[in-house]
């Protein structure tokens, strides 16, 4: 017989999503919490994240990835917060049963008051890119290369072309520039970078390593390690530009070229997945479609930083205990949507008249643009922003009284000029 | 002194050797790669045909109808995953007589289970099909199977029965001498043997050169395919091909045995044998192509492309041949998966034909368990695996879910994996949606650990497939 547990509140993932929520919900007075992590050690992504920058919203200073993800490791020890470790979650269904395994207890399940999915992402492979060549050894995703350097200690490449400059990649440059090894170029399919503007400045240019805009990959040569890539510019319609081939000699190609929520247990519960974000759809509690079941951080939507992830799981930690004591009140439904330039909006919808502050990302780079929300015809909001950017997460607060006086049922969000 | 060598490690040489395992004979294997299944049994379309295709009375015709009756019991003995989903062969009106043409060369093939289908039922049996096609052909013994999985079972059962295994051991030249021949390789090994069995794929041909029975030659038609995430696994049932052209048998769309999704391959004649790079062509020639068959591929879902080669040879049939002690296997292309059990027979009727095999050995075992059978396994039965090696219970590959235990198992089993892809093959694991992007560095240390390697030894297929080049500025 596998063992059959029960909890009020099961966080699957203790990473800072899960951490954060279990922290709020202790807080909020519930005591029979379950963590469910699958590495050996809390912290998530956080552990192979080595470099500074996070934690400056959140706590006012410069902390590292480990840094920032004891802060909250230590209050789950503090509070004696119950985590299990190496211990994979292999099933969720809708009325919340959840099947794990680790070494001790094998196969078991745990009958849980409430969920909060906060699994993270997962790093877009090379698969999708459809790059033509061979496929020697020295491929890897930013993130596995980052595993190798920063927490096994072994260097993957010494001559180096990535392909993507999503945050990851722009950190990767540094990091492995930093242990010696030559970063020959960041190629970025897109026009604009999807990073972060201070990490542009400070892993790229800092150390003269040029990004390549509207640049792809077009063959990767070598039969057994990997001796060189061939790159082009591309079109608007990002196809590449015949003609425009160079050559660059390198020994390893690093992918960091999308993040991609991993919802396969959220699949399996039975809800349904946005197009946009790959994620769930949400309330401003960060609830699901499905009752009790939460999500927040990655696997919700992808985050640019770590601060916004605690700050979402804060709100689905509290809300969890909220839905736990049966206090949920969903008395109104107002359906968020977007315009297309705005690419989605988290929440999707508000249930109950609450101060929400909407998170959203653009599918552009907009300069001296207005970001406005309407009921119906009517402006309830507009804001001019000198640019904004895909890879920069903005967000509107939508107060209580805006929200009690709604008519049309919808709030809509555009970039106007 | 071995009795018989049988030179090359795929699905060929690996299923002969197993079949000869079963003898009292000194058997060796010897493979050019670092790993079994290197060749064009690592990438194929992974189908067993019904046998329809072939012209009638040809080797490829009696060897696939044989061969595809026989893959149900090799499989479920291999442990060895199999399914028979049956295949379609579809025409759009004006391909109607083609279709006919190939019912009735199937019928006089042999092949059982064969109909022709009209257009309602074939859109109610695959309704993502291309709808303007009209009808199909029907084949109920068509089947699915691993082609890897198939050549790595195989070799590992002749091992346990007592093969042995040589890898990178790469034919340079072969020496008569009094009864035997003297197999040397390009590294100065030598091995000695009175009988050589000719599996050499691509190669059949420079190794038929060198024991004097170079009257065919071989050449390299590349084929590309792209895999997709197991969400569209189910996109289609049955095995979908189109009206076959001289080249081959077009662009087909299959599931596998694991579940994604198999667009492919392209046919394109190139001179490199050693040329198993993707093109931008190939791809193009995906996306166009299979709209003939269906509509509407998730091509965004594309977890990896891949190009295999096949073994053409020059005389357009299956080349199985035995001189003066040297069974020869020429250009053994599709349906040289489906044909591999049956082949394996006929060589093993060559060599019993000249006495060369001797008795069954009475503890001859056809019996294997894969590493990766835990998978299969009900929950009960792996909490009993676990509660006795906690490694059982140790999640590596997330998004194919394999064990350290099942990884650790492929190592030691027969013939044990040595490298990345090595255990890729064997477990499934970095197989998945992710590619190995988490798990590869895991693999990476518990291949080290059992192999009782340094981390940056660890390769991903064997020579200069180096992962890493050493230790960080910090560590020493």
């Amino acid at each position: 017989m596998s063992i059959c547990y029960k909890a009020e509140f099961v966080i699957i993932g203790g990473g800072p999503a899960g951490m954060s929520a279990a922290v709020a919900a202790y807080d909020a007075g519930i005591r029979d919490i379950l963590i469910l992590e699958r590495d050996k050690g809390l912290g998530g992504i956080l552990r192979q994240c080595i470099h500074n920058g996070f934690g400056l919203h959140k706590f006012g200073e410069e902390l590292t990835g480990p840094e920032y993800a004891y802060r909250y490791e230590a209050q789950v020890l503090e509070r004696g917060i119950p985590f299990k470790l190496n211990t994979m979650v292999l099933d969720i269904t809708s009325d919340r049963k959840v099947t794990a395994i680790n070494s001790e207890e094998g196969i078991f399940t745990v009958e849980a008051g409430a969920i909060i999915l906060a699994m993270g992402c997962r790093e877009r492979p090379k698969g999708a890119l459809n790059i033509a060549g061979s496929r020697p050894s020295g491929i890897f995703t930013a993130g596995c290369a980052q595993k190798f350097v920063n927490i096994d200690g072994y260097m993957p490449g010494k001559k180096v072309v990535i392909l993507g400059s999503g945050d990851i990649g722009l950190i990767m440059a540094r990091r492995m520039t930093l242990e010696g090894a030559k970063v020959e170029a960041v190629c970025e399919l897109m026009p604009y970078s999807g990073g972060l503007a201070r990490n542009i400045e400070q892993c790229l240019n800092d150390f003269g390593i040029p990004l390549m805009l509207s640049h792809t990959v077009v063959e990767i040569h070598g039969k057994e390690r990997v001796t060189g890539v061939t790159i082009a510019k591309v079109d608007e319609r990002r196809r590449p530009i015949a003609g425009s081939e160079i050559y660059i000699e390198c020994d390893t190609l690093l992918l960091s070229v999308g993040l991609i929520p991993e919802n396969e247990l959220t699949k399996s519960a039975g809800i349904e997945l946005n197009r946009i974000t790959s994620g769930a759809e949400v309330d401003q509690n960060r609830e699901t479609e499905v009752d009790g079941i939460f999500a927040c951080g990655n696997v919700l939507h992808v985050h640019d930083l770590v601060d916004y992830v605690s700050e979402e799981a804060e709100i689905a930690g509290k809300a969890a205990v909220e839905f736990i004591r049966g206090n949920t009140k969903k008395d109104i439904n107002v359906k968020l949507t977007t315009d297309g330039r705005v690419r989605y909006t988290v929440p999707q919808r508000i249930t109950a008249a609450e101060d929400v502050r909407v998170y959203f990302r653009v599918a552009d780079v907009y300069r001296d643009a207005k970001v406005v929300v309407r009921d119906g015809d009517r402006v309830i909001y507009s804001k001019k922003k000198q640019k904004l950017a895909p890879g920069e997460m903005e967000t509107v607060t939508v107060s209580a009284d805006m929200i009690k006086v709604i008519e049309s049922g919808t709030l809509s969000f555009s970039i106007e000029n | 002194m071995f009795d018989v060598v049988v030179i090359g490690a795929g699905v060929i040489g690996g299923m002969i050797a197993r079949e000869l395992s079963k003898y009292n004979v000194k058997l060796c294997i010897i493979e050019k790669e670092s790993d079994v299944a290197m060749g064009a049994t690592r990438a194929n379309s992974a189908i067993v045909h019904a046998g329809f295709d072939a012209k009638v009375g040809s080797m490829k015709a009696k060897m696939n109808v044989r061969g595809s009756e026989m893959m149900p019991r090799i499989t479920k003995e291999l442990g060895v995953k199999y399914k028979n989903n049956g295949s379609l062969v579809v025409g759009f009106e004006s391909e109607r007589a083609e279709v006919e043409a190939i019912y009735k060369r199937g019928v006089e093939n042999g092949v059982k289970g064969l109909r022709i289908i009209e257009k309602d039922e074939l859109h109610a049996l695959e309704p993502n099909l291309n709808p303007e096609l009209s009808c199909a052909l029907l084949a109920e013994t068509g089947a699915i199977v691993c082609p890897y999985e198939l050549a790595i079972a195989a070799v590992g059962n002749a091992m346990d029965n007592g093969a042995e295994l040589i890898l990178d051991f790469e034919v340079a030249s072969i020496e008569k001498n009094g009864d035997g021949y003297s197999i040397i390789s390009s590294n100065g090994q030598t091995v000695n043997c009175r009988y050589i069995v000719n599996a050499a794929g691509l190669y059949s041909d420079d190794v038929a050169a060198m024991t004097g029975d170079g009257d065919f030659s071989v050449h390299p038609r590349r084929g590309e395919y792209m895999l997709i995430d197991k969400e569209c696994g189910n996109f289609v049932s049955h095995t979908i091909f189109h009206t076959p052209t001289k080249m081959g048998k077009g662009i087909l769309v299959s599931p596998t045995v694991d579940g994604n999704l198999l667009v492919g391959p392209t046919a394109v004649d190139i001179e490199d044998k050693t040329d198993t790079s993707t093109t931008r062509e190939g791809f193009d020639t995906l996306f166009t192509r299979s709209l003939d068959n269906v509509s509407g591929i998730s091509f965004n879902k594309t977890i990896t492309s891949f190009c295999g080669l096949r073994a053409v040879g020059s005389t357009g049939d299956f080349i199985i041949k035995m001189n003066d002690r040297v069974v020869t296997l020429g250009g053994i292309e599709s349906p040289g998966l489906s044909s591999a059990p049956a082949i394996a027979e006929y060589v093993e009727g060559l060599l019993n034909g000249e006495g060369a095999l001797g008795d069954v050995k009475k503890d001859y075992d056809p019996i294997r368990r894969p590493a990766h059978y835990f998978t299969e396994l009900s929950d009960e039965e792996k909490n009993e695996i676990i509660k006795k090696d906690g490694r059982y219970g140790r999640i590596v590959c997330r998004c194919e879910r394999v064990t350290e235990g099942e990884i650790v198992e492929a190592i030691h089993q027969n013939p044990g994996a040595r490298d990345v892809d090595g255990v890729k093959r064997r477990t499934r694991g970095g197989m998945g949606r992710c590619q190995g992007g988490f798990c590869s560095p895991t693999v990476v240390a518990i291949l080290a650990r059992e192999l009782g390697v340094a981390f940056e030894d660890v390769t991903k297929f064997g020579k200069g497939s180096v992962i890493n080049y050493g230790k960080t500025k910090g560590e020493d």
